[in-house]
């Protein structure tokens, strides 16, 4: 085992709302896409809305963590709020011009949109370096 | 009272489990201190990262070494 494994501080939490219409699932394929990316790691929301200790504790934790809601109803907010978790970066995907509707066919222009808008809201806060680029492993977590 | 540490070996995982130790001992209470190396064990916990401390079933800190202080604020309650 690596004598430098437990790398969880580089990581960038992020939690999508991945709710049920297209900018739900526009914060789901964001938050996919930038784990596969190595500019985070998705988390899951439903942990931390099941009061789970072991998810609750670990985004009371992180570092650095980003929230993504689809729409103004903020459902990834209250889960948060709920759990008394403090919310350090977040983005509701309608607040950069896409419309929500009850549909699931997602543009990819869209999901640029919103990765473009994930990344920015992160680097205004502190600056991230992405995974990828500082060249350790992660075997912890 | 069962504490666990959990992380699969680093120096980070290695310090967190020696102050789980101290505090302990220092704190005179009976509690079995068990270190959790097994990944997939660890991932059952849900943690983002490790090292992490469990007490009793409930996680106490992820991805940082908790200060001995710390430590016995969670056991003494």
């Amino acid at each position: 085992m690596s004598q430098d494994c437990c790398t969880s501080n580089e990581n960038v939490m992020i939690l999508a709302c991945s709710g049920g219409s297209n900018v739900g699932q526009l914060s789901n394929r964001a938050a996919v896409e930038l784990t596969q990316e190595g500019f985070g790691k998705m988390y899951c929301l439903a942990g931390i809305g099941g009061h789970l200790s072991g998810f609750v504790q670990s985004t009371k934790d992180v570092p650095q963590m980003v929230a993504i809601d689809g729409c103004s109803v903020g459902c990834a907010r209250a889960i948060l709020d709920h759990a008394e978790v403090p919310i350090k970066n977040y983005l509701v995907v309608t607040d950069v011009g896409i419309e929500k509707k009850h549909e699931l066919n997602l543009e990819e222009e869209d999901v640029q949109k919103v990765k473009e808008a994930i990344k920015e809201v992160c680097n205004k806060e502190q600056p991230v370096i992405p995974i990828a680029e500082t060249g350790r492993s992660i075997c912890c977590g | 009272m069962e504490i666990k540490v959990l992380g699969p070996g680093c120096p980070k995982c290695q310090a967190t489990e020696k102050n789980v130790k101290e505090a302990v001992a220092e704190s005179g209470l009976d509690a079995q201190v068990d270190k959790v190396t097994d990944i997939m064990e660890i991932a059952r916990y849900g943690v983002f990262g490790t090292p992490a401390v469990v007490i009793d079933g409930k996680v106490k800190c992820v991805g940082k070494i908790p200060e001995k202080q710390e430590i016995m604020t969670w056991i003494e309650k």
